[in-house]
């Protein structure tokens, strides 16, 4: 069994939304946002996890939780065994946040417009008092550049970033990150700012990156066709919680959650022929707001297998199928995923639903 | 589908003269739509496609402007019309556009109702309760609640606002509809109704559409026809099955092979190494060939010629018969 990096247990944040002048006049309650609302995680060392959901279900919330970026409401978090609910010692925090890093989604906002890649590089080393000297210094940003292949670094190393393009930038920030010798990273949305040909080279990269220095990473995306890839376990995220979470190929091929089968439905496939066949999305409404969280199961008013239970009790995890693979539903292990496809007739009416099992979906 | 061809587009080349020099931003474009009949367009970011989309509005932005070629819609040449003539009888009647990111400029001051009801007013002169019938009819063909009418942008969700968006731009039964990337900052289940929805409207009402994204697995659910774009170039057209089962142009093949898979475990993702030229001043020859692992010394010299392969036209090199 791998070692543990990342335990969190009922983990939460709340927040507390401001009031406009009218509703504290009024004395209305002051709503909460329910960002994170009591998730367990375990991220194994050496080990990928993805974290996947819908805008605003709290995967960046999670990302900055484990980075104590933000302090977590309540719940426990241990990383590397530190209990980092309770670092709050200067000295302590800044220990962890060198061995810990994150990269930002948004590769033209998180670089300093006015520093030179150097600086920019440089930075995190004087921080962190690493490098006795600007020589050593210097051989060190050099090598973080051939890292990710910023080649030959003489040529970028005096640049400031709106002299690279997006896909550049991103490489500085992921050297930046990497200089420090993190053991685990967070990585928030890392290409998705990105045009497809850079994002597949930046994700190579990254993966290469990883397996040669066998680190720990939470990888967090809207994109759910690139875990696959790219990481070894998934989890599932719907308002707030981890509704579903495993090993990536299970979760992909066999998602026990009606919320993931929809959201794996929902995901557009580059096979052509499709024209004349609509896709059945099995999920209803959109989603609640933060401050609203349904009672019993939270998916429950969406979900088209919800049953009475469901409205009243909340679903604890459950291991139905393979170890380690886990789903918050009261009846995971026993909703089939299947595909319903209807064809359309010449002037767009539905003519005829089948059926469609995972193995029809994959093709070849 | 009707067979009649509405839109014929012939040598279309649109550039922006700006101090730094001249953007190409789009050369030669050459394509034919039938009605009931889509086109997809795809390549990377800055390539072209919203420029091909405005030049067929009549509507690229200074300091641009179409410099060359025709762009027919039932016998009248658009490249011809003044300001005053393209907005009489193209814009909205003929063509209607639903513009890259317009979900985020929605008016808040005005109610949705209002917002739609203006294009029927100035083409149509309809006003009042048929109007607002006329809204009400086109907000249930894209599945929302006709209610919506009544309601400000600010209280609706994002798809709800792409949807009314859409129900807007085909309300005066345009021949073309241009979608230019309206599903791309929407979430996967909402992008997927919406899919569903335009897949089915595009068979009742049976109009040509023009649908524009970087999303290849998107244009795979809607496209009759594909075109793929690099550098202001379309590079390949043809079938969409057709491009998608056996891409010719090494642009289309390895843009392809780079869409990460779902259901398949693979253990590197395709490529294409380096980045996009600068349009004020593109690469002599081929403009692929700085990045083109095909590449051979007349790709460096000469600009390709579009070949016909099996109904597909590729601007490549390789196709050439000697
Ligand atoms: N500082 C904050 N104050 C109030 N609410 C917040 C704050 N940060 C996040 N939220 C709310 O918490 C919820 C989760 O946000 P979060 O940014 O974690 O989502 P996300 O999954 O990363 O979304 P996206 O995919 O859009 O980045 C949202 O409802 C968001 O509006
Ligand atoms: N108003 C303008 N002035 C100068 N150059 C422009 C202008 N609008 C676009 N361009 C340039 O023309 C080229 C094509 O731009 P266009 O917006 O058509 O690309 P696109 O394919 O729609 O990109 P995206 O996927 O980012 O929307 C780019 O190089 C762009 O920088
Ligand atoms: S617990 Fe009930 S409502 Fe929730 S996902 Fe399972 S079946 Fe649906
Ligand atoms: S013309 Fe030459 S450089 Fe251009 S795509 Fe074809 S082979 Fe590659
Ligand atoms: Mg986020
Ligand atoms: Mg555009």
């Amino acid at each position: 069994m791998p070692r543990t990096i990342v335990k969190a247990r009922n983990l939460r944040k709340e927040f507390e939304i401001s009031q406009t002048f009218m509703q504290k006049l009024q004395r209305k309650p002051k709503l909460k946002v329910r960002a994170v609302d009591g998730i367990n995680l375990d991220i194994y060392e050496k080990k990928s996890m993805g974290l996947v959901g819908e805008s605003g279900c709290g995967k960046t919330t999670v990302g900055k939780l484990v980075m104590k970026l933000l302090d977590a409401t309540s719940g426990e978090l241990y990383v590397k065994g530190q209990n980092v609910m309770a670092l709050d010692d200067k000295r302590m925090l800044k220990a962890y946040r060198r061995m810990a890093q994150m990269i930002y989604q948004d590769p033209f906002s998180s670089l300093d417009p006015r520093f030179k890649v150097f600086d920019i590089l440089e930075e995190p080393l004087l921080i962190h008092d690493i490098g006795g000297s600007l020589d050593e210094r210097r051989a060190m940003i050099e090598k973080a550049l051939e890292d990710v292949r910023l080649t030959p670094p003489e040529e970028f190393i005096d640049r400031y970033p709106h002299m690279l393009s997006g896909g550049q930038r991103q490489r500085v920030a992921i050297a930046r990150c990497l200089i420090l010798n993190p053991d685990f990273i967070v990585a928030d949305e890392p290409v998705s700012m990105l045009d497809v040909s850079v994002r597949a080279e930046l994700l190579n990269l990254m993966k290469d990156i990883i397996d040669i220095q066998d680190l720990t990473y939470l990888y967090i995306t809207h994109d759910i066709s690139t875990t696959r890839f790219f990481t070894d376990y998934i989890g599932v995220m719907y308002l707030g919680e981890i509704v579903e979470q495993g090993p990536v190929g299970q979760v992909l091929d066999n998602p026990l959650h009606p919320y993931t089968q929809a959201l794996l439905t929902a995901v557009p496939e580059p096979e052509p022929d499709r024209l004349d066949r609509i896709k059945e999305i099995p999920i209803k409404g959109e989603i609640p707001s933060g401050t609203n969280v349904p009672d019993g199961c939270r998916f429950h008013p969406r979900c088209p297998y919800a049953k009475d239970i469901c409205k009243k009790k909340t679903p604890a995890e459950n291991e139905p199928a393979e170890k380690g693979h886990k789903a918050n539903c009261h009846f995971a292990g026993e909703i089939e995923f299947k595909m319903k496809v209807a064809k359309l007739s010449d002037d767009g009416k539905i003519e005829k639903v089948e059926e469609l099992e995972v193995e029809d979906i994959i093709g070849d | 589908m009707s067979e009649k061809t509405i839109l014929e587009v012939k040598d279309l080349s649109t550039h922006y003269f700006t101090s730094k020099g001249v953007v190409q931003a789009l050369d030669d474009a050459n394509f034919t739509l039938s009605g009931g009949q889509s086109l997809g367009v795809a390549g990377e970011s800055g390539c072209g496609k919203s420029t091909m989309a405005f030049s067929l509005l009549r509507m690229v932005q200074p300091p641009g402007r179409i410099v060359k070629g025709s762009i027919n819609i039932g016998g009248m040449d658009v490249t011809k019309l003044d300001e005053k003539e393209a907005r009489r009888k193209l814009r909205w009647q003929k063509v209607s556009m639903v513009f890259q990111g317009a979900m985020d400029i929605m008016t808040p001051v005005y109610t949705v109702g209002y917002q739609m009801m203006e294009p029927l007013k100035y083409h149509k002169d309809i006003t009042g309760s048929k109007a607002e019938e006329v809204c009400m009819r086109y907000l249930d063909m894209v599945d929302l609640d006709p209610e919506l009418f009544y309601r400000y942008p600010h209280e609706l969700s994002g798809g709800q606002k792409q949807r009314i968006i859409i129900a807007t731009a085909l309300l005066l039964e345009p021949d073309v509809v241009i979608l230019d990337e309206p599903t791309t900052a929407l979430d996967v289940v909402v992008e997927a109704r919406i899919m569903n929805d335009l897949k089915r409207l595009k068979k009742e009402l049976d109009n040509a559409m023009i649908f524009i994204t970087h999303d290849l697995s998107i244009l795979a659910e809607i496209s009759d026809d594909l075109a793929v774009m690099y550098a202001g170039w379309i590079v390949e057209i043809g079938p969409a099955t057709k491009i998608y089962k056996d891409p010719k142009h090494p642009y289309t093949q390895k843009l392809i092979a780079a869409i990460p898979r779902l259901h398949k475990d693979i253990d590197r993702l395709e490529y294409i190494p380096g980045a996009p030229p600068e349009l004020t001043n593109p690469p002599k020859g081929c403009r692929f060939h700085p990045r083109c692992e095909q590449a051979f010394d007349k790709c460096t010299q000469v600009e390709p010629k579009v070949h016909d392969v099996e109904g597909v036209k590729i601007k490549c090199h390789l196709y050439e018969e000697d």
